[in-house]
């Protein structure tokens, strides 16, 4: 057993309001710089939609992530022989169109137009060339479904659905969307680690970030293509590839990632997991139904002796190891069985999980009307309006019993806590539900607790970062014992 | 003495150049050792340009450096007249890849606005100096012919000489001018490696063939730190 130490999240989806407050403080303090205006580490979609950049999901078009060959996996667009190939050319590499000409506008022109029959206006030019330029398309174009005919019609995802049944999401009546806030999963199996020929990407051995390192990349760009999540990005002018970094420079500091920090529903939830490292490869290359359930076996309880011996063996600190016993993500992700990977199927272990939305799959439609007087009081998972199919295809690698599951528990949630607060329906009503998803009361009760009413501590449990001993790792402290002042870098002794 | 300008004096001031300067580059300017890939700005063009460029002057550098090394291999393979037009046909062949590759590439970089943000004077000089080397280079390919073979019994002693610190330019002052500017553009070329674009490939990432696909560092390693006991200084992390 390898264990280390990750730092990983949990986007409760129900609760994303898609008010791009975090793409926005992410803009702001990271990719506010020539070259990188369009790049958005962090941005929200809407779902069903083609996302940023358009279509990222579909691998056939941007070969990223890996793909099963055997026994084992290799990467589909990058790796040895076929990265080095295609040094010249890379060929699912995304180009500007596939993102958007960043744009700005000649606001100076109000103030400084000669006088003249017309008002002056700011035309819009481009970040890139500085010539007038006509954007047609931007940052969440899409958003709320908007020009739904181009966007969420060739959202990546609708292909395993029927037409008629994709015909039916797209009835007014029946229409239903949610948001997706998307960035780095700082993944276990990472493909632009694995693709980035200079070896400039590389996984903290401390916390599990992952970072480009700036002077050793030379713009060979197999990152960008292998990332099946297009979270590696190629600034054109200082010919580096740059990627969210979680905010190391604040985690160290003991504060948040600022998307986190900033996010209004306070979806987001940040926590350490200790996973093992031996078993990275043989969980990345399992059959797809499976994939799932064995990214799961790879995180370890924290509380078990074996493994608390075994980090600190591996020299995780004990303050780690504390932050990981104390992780919300833990309870999301393991003992509660609530978030789920992104796209499981590119097999890059993302460290990212997500609480999938119940909110858009419940009211459904009976003779032109929201059915809310059926059975039960808040209708039946599968009879929702947002297909199980299109769900599994986000978040399970199509496999529609896990997601089922998911909205299940997260239902008797719901169903308890009305039965707490109002106390209006039927016990059996309430208590079937429960235990169909074997559910104590204290486990709901606590989802709830985590899920409404988390205090910020709760949130976020950052691992110390112990900057007071990374000092050591340089010099040794006792070397200037006994000198004066600052002590010497070198002995003062002359002569020969 | 222009031959001895240009035969003795450019190839040494090159070779000064290019082992001095790409050591200097590299140490003191290393962020920008690359080739300022415009992909992200224009793919389609750039991949009728870059491939067939590219693979035409790998190939062609390889049979240089072969015709250099192994002469008197070249010239014992040429000794059937088969061989020999199978050589110099391929030559050929991979010279015009090249010269197509490299038309597509000034092509693209003069009519897209885009690629002028990301354009320098030295890369100017750069379509230059391989333009003027390979169109000379087939020029002496179509017009003195069968370069493989006259080639190890001149210019490889020519350029032996050069290595050997005893230039000895006796041939090389006889040759057609076409053979002289492909000579000389070489060198240039070759001058100009530590100032301009051409410093990626030798970055090439050889060293991604045999490293393992996944990799961890530690910025501090509980288990490593040093104890007080060894009075010495620490060195300073090479991740940064």
């Amino acid at each position: 057993m390898n264990v280390r130490s990750q730092i990983s999240m949990v986007f409760h989806l129900d609760k994303c309001i898609g008010c791009h407050t975090c793409s926005i403080a992410c803009k702001n303090i990271w990719t506010d710089r020539k070259g990188a205006e369009y790049m958005w580490w962090n941005n929200v979609e809407t779902k069903p939609g083609t996302g940023y950049p358009g279509k990222w999901e579909d691998q056939d078009i941007y070969k990223g992530g890996w793909e099963k060959k055997g026994n084992t996996i290799r990467l589909k667009g990058a790796g040895k022989f076929r990265g080095l190939k295609n040094l010249f050319h890379n060929s699912g590499m995304p180009v500007l169109e596939d993102y958007y000409e960043p744009w700005t506008y000649q606001y100076e022109n109000l103030f400084e137009a000669k006088e003249g029959d017309d008002q002056p206006v700011a035309r819009p030019v481009s970040l890139i060339t500085g010539q007038a330029i006509t954007p047609k398309s931007g940052p969440n174009w899409d958003d709320d479904l908007g020009g739904s005919q181009d966007y969420a019609r060739k959202d990546v995802n609708f292909k395993n659905l029927s037409p008629a049944e994709q015909e039916a999401m797209f009835q007014l009546e029946r229409m239903t969307m949610h948001y997706l806030p998307r960035m780095c999963n700082h993944c276990l199996n990472a493909a632009c680690v694995a693709a980035c020929p200079s070896g400039a990407i590389y996984k903290r051995g401390e916390d599990g970030i992952v970072l480009i390192n700036q002077k050793k990349c030379r713009a060979w760009r197999l990152c960008v293509t292998a990332c099946p999540y297009k979270k590696s990005f190629y600034n054109w002018n200082t010919g580096k590839s740059e990627k969210c970094l979680l905010c190391y420079p604040r985690l160290e500091n003991g504060q948040i990632p600022v998307c986190m920090q900033s996010c209004v529903g306070r979806i987001r939830y940040l926590g350490v997991l200790l996973y093992d490292a031996d078993k990275i490869k043989e969980v990345a290359s399992c059959k797809e139904h499976e994939l799932v359930d064995k990214q799961m076996s790879i995180y370890l309880d924290p509380n078990d002796e074996e493994v608390i011996k075994a980090a600190r063996k591996n020299g995780v600190a004990d303050s780690t190891i504390e932050a990981a016993q104390k992780s919300p993500v833990y309870k999301f992700v393991k003992e509660w069985g609530l978030a789920l990977p992104l796209h499981p199927e590119f097999r890059t272990l993302p460290n990212l999980f997500y609480v999938p939305p119940l909110l858009p799959t419940m009211a459904f439609v009976e003779n032109g009307t929201y059915e809310t007087t059926s059975e039960s009081f808040w209708g039946a998972i599968e009879k929702s309006r947002l297909p199980m199919k299109y769900l599994a295809s986000l978040f399970s690698a199509g496999n529609e019993k896990t997601i089922e599951i998911v909205l299940k528990k997260l239902m008797a949630v719901r169903l308890h806590r009305r039965q707490e607060t109002v106390g209006d329906l039927p016990q059996n009503e309430v208590s079937d539900p429960m235990r169909e998803v074997n559910m104590g009361k204290e486990t709901a009760d606590a989802i709830f607790r985590l899920t409404s009413l988390p205090l910020f501590d709760e949130r976020f449990v950052i691992p110390p970062a112990h900057r007071e001993e990374a000092m050591e790792m340089l010099e040794s402290t006792a070397d200037v014992k006994g000198n004066h002042g600052f002590g010497f870098k070198e002995p003062p002794k002359r002569g020969l | 003495m222009t031959n001895q300008f240009f035969f003795i004096g450019l190839p040494y001031a090159a070779l000064f150049i290019v082992i001095t300067g790409t050591i200097f580059r590299y140490l003191n300017f290393g962020f920008k050792v690359s080739s300022l890939s415009s992909q992200f700005l224009e793919s389609r063009e750039l991949f009728y340009g870059s491939r067939p460029f590219h693979w035409g002057l790998l190939v062609l550098f390889f049979g240089h450096l072969t015709a250099f090394l192994f002469p008197r291999s070249v010239v014992l393979w040429n000794n059937v007249p088969v061989r020999l037009l199978i050589l110099e046909i391929a030559g050929l062949g991979f010279g015009l890849t090249a010269l197509f590759g490299l038309i597509i590439l000034i092509i693209r970089r003069i009519k897209n606005k885009r690629l002028w943000m990301v354009t320098n004077k030295m890369d100017i000089l750069v379509y230059i100096i391989l333009a003027v080397q390979i169109i000379s280079g087939l020029w002496v390919a179509i017009f003195y012919r069968w370069g493989s073979s006259w080639f190890a019994l001149s210019l490889t002693p020519y350029l032996k000489s050069i290595f050997l610190l005893s230039p000895d330019i006796s041939s090389v002052s006889a040759m057609p001018m076409a053979v002289k500017m492909h000579l000389i553009s070489a060198f240039t070329l070759i001058g100009i490696i530590p100032s301009t674009r051409f410093m990626h490939f030798l970055v090439y990432p050889f060293a991604y063939l045999w490293r393992s696909y996944q990799l961890v560092i530690w910025n501090w390693d509980y288990r490593k730190i040093r104890s007080s006991r060894k009075m010495k200084n620490g060195i300073k992390s090479k991740n940064n």
